[in-house]
């Protein structure tokens, strides 16, 4: 049997399985753990250090050169009282919150459109995925070039939505909007592409039935569809709030964290003070933060919704 | 199977209780818009739209000369198309952006496939705690945002003396890459049968062997995969090559474009030929090998 194409999510790990260990050669023709040693130091000196790195730097002062000087927890009470830190808290909070709500109905109807099999659906999804091929950076200067206030695709637009002269990179909240939709616009298909990976394992038998019952589609969307997805759902909304949290690319691209700082989110705040002003002890205690809201958030989404709910989703597709 | 009318999807079935199954199978004799799902093309064409215009805006942009850009707007058709753009690109340092990024994507997906296939092969076929502790410390690693470390990464990158080189990004990229990574060639490599292994352990094979001639072999879909979206990373990656290079001649593709802002200035059209210029390889990879890229790009793994 070679490769299986439907990988069975609920396959455990092979430790302790007794049934093979009595056929004798229990050690026979196994790798030593030695096989995984060089990944694993790899991975150690270029993640797993910096993460404890990352929070010894932050009693630290450091201008980037030489090495770093001990100051207590001086960037840790200056943090408190930061009010650009404070704002871009807030700023990523909303950012996450606001490209969840934008991101996921719009994913989730296109993805489990797009799992249709008809040729309609097949080219149009095909278009639908393109943003996808792009670099963030590639898309930041395309939509920094279409919201150009005076020669982009905004100054025809942009009296509709408010702007009547094309500025929206310019006024606070147009700037913030144009992230949100930015990041939209570009993290939907990969969103879709998992939506319609889920709502193409869907067992068609479900619809069968229910069509037999009298379900109409929408009574079949809410009742089929949407709890089997859930898994899917758990996944992308994981994916979504850790990447609207470390967003980043774009940030610098579209509007370098302003007008003023109000698109200065953390992560963008994090680089400029570790990488512009060369502040890098309070740059990390900026970016303790962060580890810890991100890391803690994904653990915790896993943690409450099923941890085996997400690897599996991850594994089955 | 009936019918090729029930898709898994909601679709435009919708229809009364009434109904007996027996017409559902029948395609030719349900009219068109009770086939169509009029709603949802409906909304598939708006969407069309909101990912179609900006593309063709910036394919077109870059067909016109700068002066016609800054007159006719972004969305209207060039009247006489030229390819001057792409010369000026092409003029510049582009090529050199181009080989950098070539050269940092073909071995950080190197890196990134040989570490994954023996550390997946390790968590597999290990039979020990440890094997299983290993596993844990890379789903960790998921959760680990690169952008939070980039601090003590370019800290450590200096003192191993690789800033403004291009093994200095190519390192961490792919050890980002690789939770990931270990994640999908561990889902493939449980995939293959236990006799395998076996029997193969029983004619005298040792783990190199089995791996060489038995796991490599049965996982290609997954190492493909792999390969795609290490590949991928290193392609687009930002932040790494801007904070861990300075000079020229490491410049990669993502940190060039970003420079031809201050160089093209208000060409905006020389500019957007860039950005279509740097998407070109991976539009061919799109054309050719679909399903791998699309696997690649979602990170999950090999059908």
């Amino acid at each position: 049997m070679p490769v299986s194409s439907t990988r069975l999510p609920v396959r455990k790990a092979p430790e302790a399985a007794p049934s093979s260990r009595a056929s004798g050669s229990k050690g026979a023709g196994r790798p030593g753990l030695g096989w995984a040693v060089p990944g694993l130091l790899f991975f150690t000196l270029f993640a797993i250090v910096p993460m404890i790195m990352v929070i010894v730097l932050s009693f630290t002062s450091w201008q980037g050169l030489g090495m770093p000087s001990f100051n207590g927890t001086e960037n840790w009470s200056r943090l408190w009282n930061d009010p650009v830190m404070r704002q871009g808290i807030t700023l990523s909070l909303l950012l996450t919150l606001f490209s969840w709500m934008v991101q996921t109905p719009i994913a989730l109807l296109i993805g489990v459109w797009s799992a249709g099999r008809q040729r309609a659906r097949a080219v149009l999804s095909a278009i639908f995925f393109l943003p996808l091929l792009a670099s963030s950076v590639a898309l930041g200067l395309l939509w920094k070039s279409l919201l150009d206030p005076n020669f982009g695709l905004i100054a025809d637009i942009g009296p509709w939505i408010g702007f009547s002269d094309g500025n929206l990179l310019g006024s606070e909240r147009g700037a913030f909007a144009a992230i949100v939709f930015v990041a939209s616009w570009q993290f939907i298909p990969l969103h879709t592409l998992l939506y319609q990976g889920g709502a193409r394992q869907i067992p068609k038998s479900l619809y069968d039935a229910a069509y037999v019952d009298g379900a109409g589609t929408v009574r079949q969307f809410f009742s089929i569809t949407l709890p089997q997805l859930k898994n899917t759902i758990i996944t992308s909304s994981v994916l979504m709030v850790v990447g609207a949290l470390t967003f980043f690319d774009t940030v610098l691209i579209l509007t370098e964290g302003g007008p003023g700082t109000s698109t200065a989110i953390v992560p963008y705040h994090m680089y400029n003070t570790g990488f512009e002003a060369f502040e890098m002890g309070y740059a990390s205690a900026i970016a303790t933060v962060l580890v810890i809201v991100a890391t803690g958030v994904s653990l915790l989404l896993v943690r409450i919704t099923g941890f085996g709910a997400m690897r599996s989703t991850r594994e089955g597709m | 199977m009936t019918d090729v009318l029930h898709r898994p999807a909601p679709s435009g079935e919708g229809s009364g209780p009434g109904k007996s199954p027996v017409r559902v199978s029948s395609k030719s004799r349900r009219p068109l818009w009770r086939r169509w799902n009029i709603p949802a093309g409906f909304g598939a064409l708006i969407w069309l739209v909101v990912i179609g215009a900006p593309l063709y805006a910036l394919v077109a942009s870059t067909l016109r000369t700068r002066d016609d850009y800054l007159e006719k707007g972004a969305l209207s058709i060039p009247g006489e198309p030229t390819l001057e753009n792409y010369n000026k690109v092409l003029e510049s340092s582009f090529f050199q952006y181009l080989v950098n990024t070539a050269i940092v994507t073909v071995a950080s997906a190197a890196i990134v496939i040989v570490l994954s296939v023996t550390i997946g092969y390790t968590v597999v076929r290990t039979r020990t705690r440890m094997s299983q502790r290993f596993f844990q410390v890379f789903l960790l690693g998921l959760a680990i945002p690169a952008q939070a470390v980039i601090i003590p990464v370019y800290l450590i990158i200096t003192k191993l003396n690789l800033y403004d080189s291009l093994l200095g990004i190519i390192l961490p990229v792919s050890a980002f890459s690789l939770p990931v990574c270990v994640l999908i060639l561990s889902g493939t490599m449980r995939d293959i049968d236990e006799e395998m292994y076996e029997s193969m352990a029983l004619d005298g094979a040792g783990p190199a062997r089995i791996l060489w001639q038995l796991v490599v072999p049965l996982s290609r879909s997954g190492i493909s995969t792999v390969g795609v979206y290490a590949a991928l990373q290193a392609w687009n990656n930002f932040l790494f090559p801007l904070i861990l290079t300075q000079s020229q001649e490491t410049k990669v593709l993502t940190l060039g474009l970003y420079d031809f802002v201050g160089q093209f200035r208000v060409d905006i059209p020389a500019l957007l030929a860039a950005v279509v210029l740097s998407i070109v390889p991976i539009f061919v990879v799109y054309l050719f090998a679909r399903r791998q890229l699309v696997n690649g790009l979602m990170g999950v793994g090999g059908k």
